[in-house]
């Protein structure tokens, strides 16, 4: 007999997606209601509204950054789409200076796609979410036929605010500052690579996808006023982030290679695949540059930090018309490290 | 990394440099070609050039074998892709080479082509093997290196009866090449690329071992001595080269010992005359037609020959005219004696072949070292 008012809830194991997910009807309802509240809860989503209302300090600057994401495969050592949504997007509010509050969620899902695995990522999500301590408090589901996408793609919206004082831009390095380094390069790259169909190789290395903001914190804390340039240095590497910040500042650099950490693993990968490190994406990472008094206090305040562990100083900033970012190389020549040209390896974040 | 780093120390590489410094001869300029883009990119992105005395100068070879892809070559693989509705499998850097009508595999593949790259031939076969209903064309390009895998591949094709698998073959080969160069009027005749000796092939020797270059000490007087793609190989290479020159000797010499001998690989040879036999002649960007110097399917595995079963006409193409790559890849010109380079040819929109692939002499000049040219720039404004 079957009780009343009973809806036979979603099939988590075997269902697929289909169109009417998408269509904005009640099986739509259930695909947020049991999947996506469920995981992300709290009261903004609870409340059931299309948009989420939140206030503010009185006066605070407020930084906001978007990021889609269409990562293949969807799975990956050390991370999934889901967690690299939400790390994506707070770091780069956090690569501001700014306290990421709020985060917002747009799935486009494939016809077809696994619920099982939907289920997942969502899961990785929300408990990459809880663990940065800022919730997803809107979202958005569309569906698209079977062939039109892959799998799932993600967007994520994020909003934080700067504290006062704090001003954190890639225009302010200047000649005679410092260029830090949080950690080793190259990780996330390679950790994808090695799970590409037609290129999977085995391998120990795993994605570095984590959230920087409370490393940033850390790190204002100990040298305020010091930090001028923070980036997280993702698509096209620490090379081509350094290219930006140059050009942004209308300065040049000079990089020692043998300060640059590099995974023994990560070295080896690249070296049979052709690939250079400096241009191998990174998640969890961040490039600082500072003024020269306050290196020390931050390489001590990042190094205290999990995320920053193995922090170093890489190189210097110099005045350069040409905004060229040059290297010392471990062989003793110097070369031109320059932006990335084409594409090294598509779809990693 | 193991094996790997021992070639890298700067230390040692110091010493080599100080040894260079004390043995070249102040009043002499020495001008090496090394043949192999392998090389030209490990001069440049270790600095190498930076650690060689200043009258030691580097003459970039032709040995990038991407650059020296003709534009109608790739015009047919493309043709293959949007006309035929074939698979065309094809190594990264081939994917980027500028072709007619403002096209290349890249933007072919945009255009709905369907073009994969892979990272060996043998993944080229798997494709054909999950796609039993399409036509598989692998496009194979390189020099000796890269033809043995894909003679394999041929083979093994055959073996499976694999109907919808072929190549696209555009195998060259070294010693033609070297000869073409050492033969052209500005080598021999007018002396405007002053050759004093060769860096010579590494990948390539393991291949076809260091006999073959024995004809060019001799017949040419010029010394070859075969170098690892290390950037110590190359220093080594460069010290031994000169101590050649000074002695006046014009030899052979193995820097590359670790893995190359007189003979090179016989397996892999014997594979590679099975499944190819020589073309009468072939284009190479930069050299034009070029006899005997590439490698066609033989009439045994004619139902592999994707120029046969395609029934594929070939059509030579010229170079844009503001191009140079031709006098680059002889040595006749530098990368920065073009008036393109570094404006309207970058690496992200390649005129010329040359400003492809990382190996090629313009593309490791303006990734790697351009900084240099600022100074030379200025002083001359």
């Amino acid at each position: 007999m079957v009780k009343k008012n009973y809806i036979r809830p979603l099939d988590l194991k075997n269902g697929r997606i289909d169109m009417g997910h998408g269509a904005g009807g009640r099986a739509a309802a259930q695909l947020i209601e049991e999947l996506f509240v469920a995981a992300f809860d709290n009261p903004y989503l609870r409340q059931g509204d299309d948009s989420a209302s939140f206030a503010l300090p009185v006066g605070a600057r407020m930084v906001m950054a978007t990021d889609g994401h269409v990562v293949s495969p969807l799975f990956f050592p050390g991370g999934d789409i889901g967690c690299l949504s939400v790390h994506g997007t707070l770091n780069d509010v956090a690569m501001s200076g700014a306290q990421p509050l709020y985060l917002a969620a747009s799935f486009i899902l494939e016809e077809g796609f696994p619920l099982a695995e939907l289920k997942r990522i969502v899961n990785s999500m929300a408990a990459a979410a809880r663990e940065a301590g800022v919730p997803v408090i809107t979202g958005d589901t569309k569906v698209v036929e079977r062939g039109k996408g892959d799998g799932v793609f993600i967007s994520t919206t994020g909003v934080g605010v700067v504290a006062p004082g704090v001003d954190i831009s890639g225009i302010n390095a200047r000649p005679g500052d410092v260029v830090l380094l949080s950690g080793t390069i190259g990780d996330h790259g390679v950790a994808i690579m090695s799970k590409r169909e037609s290129l999977e190789f085995e391998t120990t290395i795993q994605s570095d996808t984590a959230a920087l903001h409370t490393l940033v914190a850390a790190m204002l804390q100990a040298a305020p006023g010091g930090v001028r340039v923070l980036r997280d240095p993702t698509r096209g590497g620490l090379a081509t982030t350094l290219n930006e910040i140059a050009g942004q500042s209308g300065v040049g650099m000079v990089l020692e290679e043998a300060s640059i950490p590099v995974l023994p693993q990560v070295d080896a990968a690249c070296e049979l695949l052709g690939l250079d490190p400096l241009y191998v994406a990174n998640e969890g990472k961040l490039i600082a540059i500072c003024s020269p008094e306050s290196a020390d206090a931050l390489l001590l305040a990042m190094r205290a930090h999990p995320l920053g562990a193995q922090a170093v100083r890489i190189g210097t900033v110099t005045e350069d018309p040409h905004h060229f970012v040059q290297m010392n190389t471990r062989f003793g020549g110097r070369r031109v490290v320059d932006w990335l040209s084409g594409e090294q390896l598509p779809r990693i974040c | 990394m193991k094996y790997i780093d021992e070639f890298r120390d700067g230390d040692i590489a110091r010493k080599i440099a100080e040894r260079l410094a004390e043995e070249v001869d102040p009043d002499k300029n020495y001008s090496f070609m090394e043949f192999c883009g392998g090389h030209t990119h490990a001069i440049s992105r270790y600095g190498v050039a930076e650690l060689l005395p200043p009258n030691v100068r580097m003459v970039h070879g032709p040995g990038c074998p991407v650059c020296v892809l003709p534009i109608g070559r790739i015009d047919l693989a493309i043709q293959l892709a949007l006309e035929r509705n074939v698979i065309v499998c094809t190594y990264g850097d081939t994917m980027r080479v500028p072709a007619s009508n403002g096209l290349s595999l890249v933007k072919a593949k945009a255009r709905g082509g369907d073009i994969r790259m892979v990272y060996s031939g043998s993944d080229a076969l798997t494709i054909a093997r999950q796609n039993p209903e399409r036509e598989v064309v692998f496009f194979a390009i390189g020099f000796e290196t890269t033809t043995p895998p894909t003679a394999l591949i041929i083979r093994d094709a055959q073996r499976e009866g694999l109907a919808n698998f072929t190549v696209l073959c555009c195998h060259v080969l070294t010693p033609s090449a070297i000869t073409h160069i050492l033969e052209s009027p500005e080598v021999r005749q007018y002396g405007t690329v002053p050759i004093d000796g060769f860096i010579g092939p590494a990948h390539v020797s393991i291949v076809i071992g260091s006999g073959p270059y024995e004809h060019f000490s001799e017949e040419y007087r010029k010394p070859v001595v075969i170098a690892g793609f290390e950037p110590l190989d190359v220093m080594q290479a460069v010290l031994m080269l000169v101590r050649q020159v000074n002695e006046g000797r014009c030899e052979v010499e193995n820097e590359f010992s670790r893995a190359v001998d007189r003979d090179g690989n016989l397996s892999a040879q014997a594979l590679v005359s099975e499944v190819f036999e020589l073309r009468t002649s072939f284009e190479w960007r930069g050299l034009g037609e070029v006899p005997y110097s590439a490698l066609k399917i033989r009439p045994a595995f004619a139902q592999f020959d994707a120029e046969r079963r395609f029934e594929l006409a070939y059509r030579p193409v010229a170079d844009n005219k503001a191009c140079e790559c031709g006098a680059i890849l002889r040595g006749v010109k530098k990368p920065t004696d073009c008036k393109i380079f570094g404006t309207v040819c970058t690496p992200e929109n390649p005129v010329g072949s040359c400003m492809v692939s990382s190996e090629g002499a313009c593309a490791a000049h303006y990734s790697y070292g351009r900084f240099r040219d600022i100074a030379i720039v200025a002083e001359a404004s």
